[in-house]
């Protein structure tokens, strides 16, 4: 078990969402940055899609109450346990009694902290993910607060034996700097055009791809509202409602574009631009109020090759994990 | 079937139909929609209809072994098109949803018949008198979209929308009517309450309605709407 002492800024039970429902207007939720909860989970022999904590700008401090293997990965918080840095992107085994404590990001804005044998929570609809408006799934339906208490399942024999290699000797290796830096040090999104690209003005296409925009203040899990140049739709208003996809980015009358993400509505009436790749979202989201970024045309084969890339860069560093975790690699 | 199919980024396939909301292409979606999800490819994640168009949303980690996933899954939904049997048409439910209009259940019943110019009676009348039809679900769990309000009882939405509707309040917003799912802000003009819930997670089938189903909206008592909670 692990106790809450502050729950940082926004704390919550996130898995891969809840796929299938909607049909009924039960929006997806799910963690924003898929990319860490993957490796978080690898690191600790957890199942790729199992429920991590998303932790949001300031991180909480929790207690653990029993001995815990543990992976952070995602935004560097600078955490401690027990006021020694704690490492990032690596197994860690954390003891009964110590105190993991995280701060203000100082690079990015989201991270994850996976526990082996994973948050023990009922599944709602098939997902231990948070729907923070609903009041549904995660840790009572919304983030965590002080004196929570976070109750472990248990261990799956791979989590228990990177568990017992990790506590007997413990490891100096992390998942490499060359690895994750290409992915979130971006800050030119690259976007497939969406529907209703068309129908912007020829200013406003060209703008789009030309001019800086600055993630607003009025940002969070639902969306980033952009600020920068205006962007005309000649379909103003003059459009039904119909689905969106996360990193569909939607422009309202006011001419401000809004990406959308992990707790976008299912449905979306304003015009879309376009779509952010899949590969660019884990970048994207790691962005802070205040920041800019740019968008880069490219076709939906392109997207779908760097994605196949991605996921073969993914399947390569599973195996080179699993070979520092056997010990083989010296 | 006359479709157009747009990338909704790189994992989504978007379908539209002819733009317009009516019960020609209602019945087109979810033809086509049932026709897509009875294979149930493993990696089809979802189709979602809207009025007049369906969002496909697959699993692009099992597409990795084609050479184009995007033209992959759109000859596989073209195919479906071709398939669909739109003279079969599709399971269309009819659910009944009592209603206790007025007094604190419905406090904006007045409001609404002094803009319609009739009584707070002849109101509650040809909102049951609807032909309604679910378009879609959207805006919140189990929240539908119902079409077919009687325009003369139209309203607009309200000048300060309230903080907190609770679930079950039945409203009227311009030429729509609709039914909230769970307690949210909204500017609705609220003319009752139904004791139904539309979204339960505490039931087997969490809800209560689909799009394509008809609404028969019928009147109860305040009597008959505390016995029917209890």
């Amino acid at each position: 078990m692990m106790k809450v002492v502050e729950p940082g800024l926004l704390s919550s039970i996130q898995d891969n969402g809840r796929r299938g429902h909607q049909e009924s207007g039960m929006i997806i939720s799910g963690v924003m940055d898929i990319f860490s909860m993957r490796i978080a989970n690898h690191l600790v022999g957890n199942a790729e899609d199992e429920a991590v904590l998303e932790i949001t700008l300031t991180g909480p401090t929790i207690e653990f109450q029993e001995d815990q293997l543990i992976a952070i990965c995602g935004a560097d918080f600078s955490a401690t346990i027990d006021d020694k840095p704690a490492p990032l992107w690596r197994p860690v085994v954390v003891k009964e009694g110590s105190t993991l404590h995280m701060k203000f990001s100082k690079v990015g804005c989201r991270g994850v902290i996976a526990v082996g044998g994973g948050f023990d929570v009922p599944k709602v609809l098939g997902s231990k993910s948070t729907y923070l408006r609903a009041k549904i799934g995660g840790y009572e339906g919304r983030g965590l607060e002080k004196e929570d208490i976070l109750s472990i399942g248990e261990r799956s024999s791979r989590s228990q034996e990177i568990f017992e290699k990790v506590d007997q000797t413990p490891i100096d290796w992390s998942v490499s700097g060359a690895y994750t830096n290409h992915i979130y040090n971006r800050s030119v999104m690259r976007v497939i055009p969406g529907k209703q690209y068309d129908d912007f003005t020829k200013d406003s296409r060209a703008c789009f791809f030309e001019q800086d925009y600055k993630i607003s203040k009025r940002s969070d899990r639902m969306g980033f509202r952009l600020d920068g140049e205006n962007l005309e739709c000649g379909l103003n208003g003059d459009m039904l409602s119909e689905g969106v996809a996360f990193g569909t980015v939607q422009v309202p009358a006011d001419g401000q574009p809004i990406i959308l993400l992990a707790d976008r509505q299912t449905l979306g009436g304003y015009p879309k631009i376009g779509q952010v790749a899949s590969v660019d979202l884990p970048a994207l989201i790691q962005k802070k109020p205040g920041e800019a970024i740019s968008f880069e045309e490219i076709s939906i084969q392109e997207a779908q090759q760097l994605f196949k890339q991605r996921e073969k860069e993914w399947q390569e560093l599973k195996r080179m994990i699993e070979m520092k975790l056997e010990g083989l690699d010296g | 079937m006359n479709v157009t199919y747009h990338p909704l980024g790189d994992q989504a396939v978007l379908i539209h139909f002819r733009q317009e909301v009516s019960s020609e292409v209602l019945a087109e979606v979810q033809c086509l929609k049932n026709e897509i999800q009875q294979e149930q490819p493993d990696w089809l994640y979802e189709a979602v209809p809207a009025y007049a168009s369906l969002a496909v949303h697959y699993d692009l980690t099992k597409l990795l072994h084609k050479e184009d996933p995007y033209q992959y899954v759109v000859s596989f939904l073209k195919e479906k098109a071709v398939n669909v049997n739109q003279d079969a048409g599709f399971e269309q439910r009819t659910v009944k949803i009592p209603v206790c209009y007025g007094g604190e259940l419905g406090p904006d019943l007045e409001e609404v018949a002094q803009h319609a110019g009739v009584s707070a009676d002849e109101v509650i009348k040809r909102h049951q008198n609807g032909d309604y039809t679910v378009y879609m679900l959207g805006f919140a769990p189990g929240f539908p979209y119902i079409g077919g309000l009687d325009p003369s009882i139209a309203a607009p939405r309200k000048d300060n929308p309230r903080t907190a509707i609770p679930a079950g309040s039945v409203g009227i917003a311009g030429k729509q009517t609709g039914v909230y799912s769970i307690e949210t802000p909204g500017g609705w003009q609220i003319i009752g309450r139904t004791p139904e819930k539309l979204f339960d997670l505490n039931r087997e089938e969490s809800f209560l309605l689909r799009a394509g189903d008809r609404i028969e909206f019928y009147a109860i008592t305040d009597k008959e709407f505390e016995e029917w909670q209890t």
